[in-house]
């Protein structure tokens, strides 16, 4: 349930915080969320109740920690509805994409194959990809995006080829918001013999996500985009994927024997991927930000946030000095421009109101292509932002044509 | 002009006339002629080439061209119209000034004319790169052609 109440109470980073004089208004979720105390009170709990390293003792506090990352494991794994044992503990939905990439797509792909992605792709999702072209000789190509912004099936279906192993797509991209139909595209890609990676970041924090229906074969996220502490995520695999999928990262934690031959047995996923001591504080911390994002309810979440869209497209067009791209978009996310400012003037302006919003090309360097924009600003709720806060921004936007009082 | 005598009101008409209309953006017809140099940033989009001609001692012309938001347009416009003309040691004194100035340390008031309409740059800690880049760029090419 959406109880505002409740988020002022858990969340310290909502009350009484202030940016250039002006209430702090936090509409950069996209970028990364607010914690709630429970988040801070499971990793500091790590530290006054648990410290031990995972793996590594025969003593009783080891056992409990080992026993906590496996709760945690368990944890996001009903609630993406995997089994725990597809569930790998990465830094970030950027790490994971990083692992499929050089895990499993450079030794899938060969010189003459064909890695799919679209122009909406957030960097993380297209640069290991280059990089796995440029060492392979696989060819990256694009989906073409329908006259929206949106990736659909049937744009999938026309880009396919005999050639095409893998296709890489947000599930909702970072700059327009638009879902992508990941139960089609899945099919399609099947049908084709391609696998589909899901970059999840912005999506698996605001709706349901059930791996199993959406039938996909990688899904990458982050646990600071979900109310989680930064650097640590998840990479979801299916299981025989994941077993064939090298490690990139090799050392303590995951081996089980090796010799002075240079013979080594690996363990099994999950726990190949997971070599050194892990991000422990923030795997404790994951959990308490799903427990958090379950006590809302996360189909609550992503009703809540459609009404925030819908209602912040309207108010900024009543201004009619907004420039709106993704009106249509179902995330909470609008990118836009003041109409006549810079999209970089735009959000200092923002700033020196107490309003934070990111602007500039949002990490997805190739959409300016398709926007035909340099720029834009973004703004991004959570189910923590109130109506509040999208009229402050409102009426920012009103103000516009003053975007240089933010120097005065 | 004293930097007490100018009014908010003037700084924005000074940065608003550079950023609307800047007068030394473009390139150069024969880039051989002129030291090019690249100035970008990671948190804003600011992304152009800075072009000094530099005949013995003097800066004889002073173009840029690429992308950039209010703060940086007109404050690497400021500095091309600055520049033309002066010696290599007038030159890096006043680019010293001016970020001496956005740093909000004691600076020359009288040195900075037009350029001291980015005063209060640092109210917005996140524009002080923008502010600055072109400068700090033109200052590189000037210290290497030493």
């Amino acid at each position: 349930m959406i109880d505002h109440a409740r988020f002022l109470r858990d969340f310290p980073m909502l009350s009484g915080k202030s940016m250039q004089g002006r209430p702090l208004v936090w509409l950069d979720n996209a970028s990364t969320t607010f914690k709630p105390r429970s988040v801070m009170e499971a990793v500091d709990r790590y530290y006054t109740e648990f410290t031990s390293n995972s793996h590594r003792g025969d003593y009783d506090l080891c056992y409990k920690m080992d026993s906590l990352v496996q709760e945690s494991r368990e944890a996001i794994a009903r609630f993406i509805n995997a089994d725990p044992t597809e569930v790998v503990f990465t830094s970030g939905a950027t790490a994971s994409l990083n692992l499929v990439a050089f895990g499993y797509g450079l030794t899938h792909v060969k010189a003459g194959d064909e890695i799919l992605l679209t122009q909406a792709e957030h960097a993380s999702n297209v640069l290991p990809w280059f990089k796995v072209s440029e060492m392979t000789g696989a060819k990256v190509g694009y989906i073409p995006l329908d006259e929206e912004g949106r990736l659909t099936a049937e744009n999938l279906e026309k880009a396919i080829t005999p050639r095409t192993k893998i296709i890489a797509v947000a599930h909702v991209t970072n700059v327009l918001g638009y879902i992508a139909p990941v139960k089609e595209l899945a099919r399609i890609a099947h049908r084709h013999g391609a696998i589909l990676v899901i970059d999840g970041a912005q999506s698996v924090p605001h709706m349901r996500t059930d791996v199993k229906d959406l039938d996909c074969d990688f899904l990458a996220f982050s646990g600071h985009k979900m109310c989680g502490p930064t650097g640590i995520g998840v990479l979801y695999g299916k299981y025989d994927l994941l077993r064939e999928t090298e490690p990139f990262m090799t050392g303590g934690g995951m081996n089980a024997k090796f010799d002075m031959c240079g013979d080594v047995n690996y363990l099994q996923p999950p726990l190949r991927f997971e070599a050194g001591t892990q991000n422990l504080e923030g795997i404790l911390g994951m959990k308490a930000a799903i427990d958090y994002i379950e006590s809302v309810g996360i189909d609550d979440i992503r009703e809540y946030e459609q009404g925030l869209k819908r209602y912040a497209v309207a108010e900024l067009e009543k201004t009619g000095m907004a420039e709106i791209y993704n009106a249509h978009s179902e995330a909470g996310i609008v990118a836009f421009n003041v109409k006549g400012v810079f999209a970089q003037d735009a959000a200092t302006f923002l700033n020196s109101r107490g309003i934070a919003c990111r602007s500039g090309n949002h990490c997805a360097k190739i959409l300016i292509d398709y926007l035909g924009q340099v720029a834009t600003v973004r703004a991004s709720f959570y189910f923590y932002t109130t109506r509040e806060d999208i009229d402050c921004l409102v009426d920012a936007v009103r103000h516009g044509k003053e975007f240089l009082d933010a120097y005065f | 002009m004293p930097i007490s005598d100018m009014s908010p009101e003037m700084m924005r008409e000074i940065i608003l006339d550079h950023y609307s209309n800047p007068l030394h953006k473009g390139r150069p017809e024969d880039e051989s002629l002129y030291e090019k140099t690249h100035a970008d940033s990671t948190n804003c989009i600011d992304d152009f080439d800075l072009f000094l001609r530099i005949e013995g001692d003097k800066v004889t012309d002073a173009l840029w061209d690429g992308v950039a938001c209010a703060i940086s347009t007109a404050s690497t416009d400021i500095l091309c119209d600055r520049l033309i003309g002066m010696g290599r040691a007038e030159a890096l004194r006043l680019i010293e000034q001016f970020i001496l100035m956005i740093e909000e340390k004691p600076f020359d008031e009288e040195l900075l004319e037009e350029a001291l309409a980015f005063r209060n740059t640092g109210k917005q800690a996140a524009r002080i790169h923008c502010a600055t880049m072109g400068w700090t760029a033109a200052e590189k090419v000037l210290e290497d052609k030493e």
